[in-house]
């Protein structure tokens, strides 16, 4: 019936716990080998003798490479398992966190900063953070006021609004920018990159990122019983809106304090949940915590491509963009995406 | 006292504000132990009012009693443990294996971050078994024919361990074989213990294995009893409003109506 290719697949569905174990090892080889991969000294990769003798080799490893890296894992992590616990509350294998305003109105404010305080890494984040939340938090409300429809086609017929008023708000924005000075910038900051980073934006983003990343991996078998209608899960004991909030917020927390620092990174968490249904199963206590991984794996690498590739940065947004289209592309050609009707 | 296990108190309930009531003055017994199905037309209020006996519906007036203690005062928890839901039909977002859909219904058991285990998984199996499908446990739900599907449905329900046990036209995708292997089940669910109540819109179903019948019209019960004095052609009739013969041959009650009748 299935392909023989498949069978690879069909051992890791048998045994997820193993796959994830397998996973975890590979993300942990290739975050170490990450370290010595770049343009310095010479091309690509640095030798560990080479690092024991040089200062400043030392000093580009632990003080840029090093945040660099960990921001990017944490961001693949959170948009990953983001768009998971979106797609699980809301039954819809097509959400992801750019949905309910989050990423809009985050652009909104970075470029708001940048226009009209300053450009300034800790203002632009903390702005960005901070419509991120606004965004999420108009469309529960205009959710809320909606007259018509379920809960959740509410929530995304407010969501697609509020993204749309932002996006309009970042149109503007672009338009009275000073084109020399500040429109570079916030163009940059859409195109979504970690170049940026130091010990100081980890430290910033850490805590929230690891308290949203908990609570949605300790909540992962109750994403299953999210993903049902609301009449059902009432019978099964949940409270579905209560709940549903609660992965919501931790999901948008992560998500907010991640692009605060990246800018806009896009695709990732829309075709990573995909993908980790389809190697780990439909079950959220296996899918979630593979999304993570892949999230991890998938960012880490795109950014040692992004700083490496060429002489000059390449936009992190632009390869993830690049390589989940492609990614997405592939999967609905191989009918592994199954939307019900 | 009376041994009502579930009792409807003057029940007033609509689905806006404002607007035209779906069940008004409704007055309803359950009675422990027993198979009671609603019989009434499309809009009479039958699915609103399992809705209501969930406790997922809050009536605008009147009381809900489960257990002589008024349904709010349940916790969720309480209340999934106390009964099960099978609904007329369920969208499945993502391709489950039949185990992982049953073993949702294990969650009244289960603390707010536990994950399910071994014991779940067994109750999960069981549940599983008893609607004959413990072959396909590691098959995707999405790939279940119609009626497959509703025996998953009722097999997550089991799982629950539930004492009352709310179907929402349980019969209505199946064909002759699976309606035959559901209503068993229900009638040794009931010589159990537990309390089955079942709305339908096939009097036969009723017939079947129900031991007390409901009649609902325009929200409100038009006839409520044991199934000697409740299944009638003359009550069936006036419920529905057309010519409804029921004849008993050898103690099984049969319905007939003729499309081709003259009316009477």
């Amino acid at each position: 019936m299935n392909p023989p290719r498949s069978t690879f697949l069909h051992s890791l569905r048998r045994h997820p716990s193993r796959g994830l174990l397998l996973l975890a090892a590979l993300l942990v080889v290739i975050f170490f080998l990450s370290l010595f991969i770049g343009r310095y000294p010479g091309m690509v990769f640095l030798t560990p003798s080479r690092l024991a003798g040089d200062e400043l080799a030392q000093r580009l490893v632990f003080n840029l490479r090093l945040p660099r890296l960990i921001t990017a894992l944490l961001l693949g992590m959170s948009l990953a398992a983001a768009g998971t616990v979106l797609q699980m509350i809301f039954g819809n294998p097509l959400v992801e966190p750019g949905f309910l305003g989050v990423s809009q109105g985050a652009a909104f404010g970075a470029a708001f900063s940048i226009i009209f305080f300053s450009s300034a890494a800790w203002l632009v984040q903390g702005m960005a953070a901070l419509f991120a939340f606004l965004g999420l938090a108009f469309s529960y409300f205009l959710a809320r006021k909606v007259r018509f429809g379920g809960w959740v086609l509410r929530l995304i017929l407010s969501g697609i609004a509020v993204s749309a008023l932002f996006s309009a708000g970042v149109g503007v924005l672009k338009f009275i920018a000073d084109p020399l000075r500040q429109l570079p910038e916030i163009t940059f900051w859409l195109l979504g990159g970690l170049w940026s980073v130091t010990w100081n934006s980890v430290r910033a983003i850490l805590p929230v990122v690891l308290a949203g990343l908990l609570v949605m991996e300790r909540m992962r078998w109750r994403l299953n019983l999210l993903s049902l209608e609301d009449d059902v899960a009432f019978s099964l004991g949940v409270s579905p809106g209560r709940e549903r909030l609660l992965v919501l917020t931790a999901a948008v927390a992560a998500t907010a304090s991640v692009i605060s620092v990246s800018g806009m990174v896009g695709w990732l968490g829309l075709i990573v949940p995909h993908l980790a249904r389809r190697l780990f199963g439909a079950d959220s206590r296996y899918a979630l915590p593979g999304s993570m991984l892949i999230g991890g794996l998938f960012a880490v690498v795109s950014d040692n491509l992004a700083r490496t590739l060429l002489a000059g940065e390449i936009p992190l947004g632009i390869l993830t963009s690049l390589f989940g289209a492609l990614l997405f592309i592939l999967l609905m050609v191989s009918q592994s995406i199954k939307v019900q009707q | 006292m009376s041994t009502a296990l579930l009792s409807f108190a003057d029940i007033q309930f609509g689905y806006q504000q404002g607007n035209h009531l779906v069940l008004d003055g409704l007055w309803l017994e359950v009675n422990a132990g027993s198979v009671t199905a609603i019989l009434g037309p499309n809009g009479s209020g039958k699915t609103t009012l399992l809705r209501l006996a969930l406790g997922w519906l809050k009536p605008s007036a009147g009381k809900v009693l489960l257990a002589g203690k008024p349904i709010e005062r349940y916790s969720r928890h309480e209340l999934g443990r106390w009964m099960g839901l099978v609904p007329q039909t369920e969208h499945i977002p993502y391709a489950y294996s039949l185990l992982e859909y049953v073993l949702l219904g294990r969650a009244p058991y289960l603390k707010p971050l536990q994950m399910p285990g071994e014991e779940d998984v067994r109750v999960a199996r069981q549940a599983l078994e008893r609607v004959g499908l413990q072959a396909l446990a590691k098959r995707s739900v999405l790939t279940l024919s119609g009626g497959e599907k509703q025996l998953v449905l009722v097999a997550r329900a089991l799982a629950q361990q539930p004492r009352l046990l709310l179907l929402d036209e349980p019969t209505a995708h199946l064909d002759l074989g699976n309606k035959y292997h559901l209503l068993r089940l229900l009638n040794t669910l009931a010589s159990q213990g537990v309390t089955v109540l079942l709305t339908t819109h096939e009097p036969e179903v009723a017939a079947a294995i129900a031991s007390e019948v409901v009649l609902m019209r325009h929200g409100r019960v038009q006839h409520a009893g044991a199934i000697g004095e409740t299944l009638t052609g003359e009550r069936l009739s006036e419920t529905y409003g057309i010519p409804v013969h029921v004849r008993q041959i050898d103690g099984r009650r049969f319905i007939t109506w003729d499309v081709n009748g003259d009316g009477g």
